[in-house]
């Protein structure tokens, strides 16, 4: 099943067309890995799935993307539920100048969570979800800006699964991290990948290949290559994806 | 010759601290030194005669004066901050136009402010010599301290606290005024603190507005303020020492409102700031 399906997506930033006609289609529940060179789109198409794209000023955007059978690009659309339903990580973890609780009720609240046990449930069982549960449970009323990097991105995983995601957009959550937070990062993927549809944007190659199922491999805001993880890095089919795989160039 | 350098710039930064502190302390020792002495529980009685110069009323004044203007001008001066920064296209000529504005009016002198208070307050509205005059004031004097304040403090919270609020979902107004807002607040009570300071030493723009009888007023009153009281004490040349006097409790006030406001951003800003 897809849960994505994008048709025919052209993207301009004012007059620089970032996307051009990209077709594609997201599995559901699965790790899809977007790779490229910077510059390539991947983050944009990332940003597109969720409407972020719209804090951008003379961003414009042609085409289709279905979620659900609807076009999310549609007026129509409530981009606050549309968020709601696709979460997103940033690239740089962003914890709220809070406590670590009210980093995670935040969320559940904005979209009519109120009763105290129900707050509280939720908290457990996102940080339990993101691997930092067992960190935290005794520090909950601190302030969520003294926890590490790692710990703060895990919390910003946590956050985003509290209001109970479908899909999970993370764009290049690691590449602030190092490696010992990217290694439980990565493990933490592996495990929520079962339950919801993970997007990932990443710039380590050797990350797609541990962490996702389907990789997609952007130029220049096309789409060069998509399919298998596995297939696409044994035996691509586009010489321009073997020659970026195997690091002649970006 | 690095070493004669770095003594000689050593000797200014020194010099200059010493200078303020010095001239800070002198300043403050030649106002307690005059006006403790004179300072009597009779200075506080109720109401104000040619034979008791009490400052109580105008003590009233001041305190009714400050929240009165504040209470004008900050909602005011905040959410346009608010409007500006996060609801304004950036490069926006209206924003630009309104920012060009402030800066103008926060280079006018207050004699102006009052003068034009007078015109319009006072004679057109027909409010007179009042409080209220007064206050209206003032709180367009300090519009653009709030405005400046609120709007650098808005700036800066990192974007990235915005696109986290986005997207979780919570809506515009949401992450506006539940993740931006709370960590501004200590630099928007900056400016408050600030605001409040002028307020309490305002002078000319408040002889032509709230006039300068001494008196505990009413909103449609005239009454002084403690600088109008020091200034009208001094210029009748009767009762100077009392001036002192009223100057030395200005002096406490004055020194005691930034950790009144301390304490206060302490209090609101739990959970949040740098602190573990």
């Amino acid at each position: 099943m897809s849960q994505f399906r994008i048709q025919n997506l052209n993207l301009y930033y004012g007059s620089f067309q970032a996307l051009k006609g990209v077709n594609l289609d997201i599995p559901e529940r699965r790790a899809t890995a977007f790779i490229g060179p910077s510059g390539c789109g991947k983050s944009t198409l990332l940003k597109t799935l969720n409407r972020m794209t719209d804090l951008v000023e003379d961003c414009r955007v042609e085409g289709k993307v279905l979620f659900d059978g609807k076009n999310i690009l549609s007026r129509l659309t409530d981009v606050n539920t549309l968020r709601r339903r696709v979460g997103m990580v940033f690239q740089k973890p962003n914890p709220f100048p809070m406590s670590i609780y009210e980093n995670i009720a935040f969320g559940p609240r904005t979209h009519g969570v109120r009763k105290k046990e129900e707050l509280d449930e939720l908290v457990e069982r996102s940080l339990t979800e993101a691997a930092l549960w067992g960190e935290v449970k005794d520090r909950l009323r601190k302030s969520a800006l003294g926890l590490s990097g790692g710990q703060q991105q895990r919390l910003c995983i946590a956050r985003a699964l509290a209001v109970q995601p479908e899909v999970l957009l993370m764009d290049e959550p690691t590449s602030a991290l190092d490696p010992i937070s990217t290694a439980r990062i990565e493990e933490l993927v592996l495990g929520l990948k079962r339950e919801y549809t993970v997007v990932m944007v990443t710039h380590h190659m050797q990350q797609a290949k541990r962490v996702s199922d389907r990789t997609v491999f952007f130029l220049l805001g096309e789409v060069v290559e998509a399919g298998d993880t596995e297939r696409l890095f044994s035996s691509p089919q586009d010489a321009r994806t073997g020659d970026y795989i195997n690091g002649r160039f970006g | 010759m690095r070493r004669a350098e770095s003594l000689l710039l050593r000797i200014a930064v020194y010099g200059a601290v010493g200078l303020t502190l010095a001239v800070l302390g002198l300043l403050m020792l030649e106002i307690l030194r005059q006006g403790l002495p004179r300072l009597s529980w009779d200075l506080f009685a109720w109401s104000y005669s040619s034979e008791n110069q009490s400052m109580l009323p105008a003590l009233v004044n001041t305190l009714t004066m400050t929240v009165l203007a504040l209470a004008m001008a900050v909602p005011v001066g905040v959410l346009s901050a608010v409007y500006m920064v996060e609801y304004a296209h950036r490069g926006n000529r209206f924003v630009r136009v309104i920012r060009a504005f402030t800066e103008t009016l926060a280079a006018i002198p207050s004699v102006v402010y009052g003068l034009f208070g007078l015109l319009l307050f006072v004679g057109r509205l027909h409010w007179g010599y009042s409080l209220l005059s007064g206050a209206l004031t003032l709180a367009i004097m300090i519009l653009p301290v709030i405005m400046r304040t609120s709007e650098e403090a808005l700036q800066a919270v990192p974007d990235a606290w915005r696109e986290g609020g986005f997207g979780l979902g919570a809506g515009k107004l949401r992450t506006v005024f539940r993740i931006v807002l709370p960590p501004a607040l200590p630099g928007i009570f900056s400016g408050i603190l600030l605001s409040a300071g002028r307020i309490i030493g305002e002078t000319t723009a408040l002889i032509y507005t709230a006039g300068t009888v001494a008196q505990i007023a009413g909103l449609r009153q005239s009454g002084r303020t403690l600088s109008v009281h020091i200034f009208a004490l001094w210029n009748e040349g009767l009762a100077q020492g009392e001036a002192y006097a009223t100057a030395a409790v200005l002096l406490v006030l004055t020194l005691g409102l930034p950790a009144l406001s301390a304490r206060l951003s302490r209090r609101s800003g739990h959970g949040g700031g740098k602190r573990r």
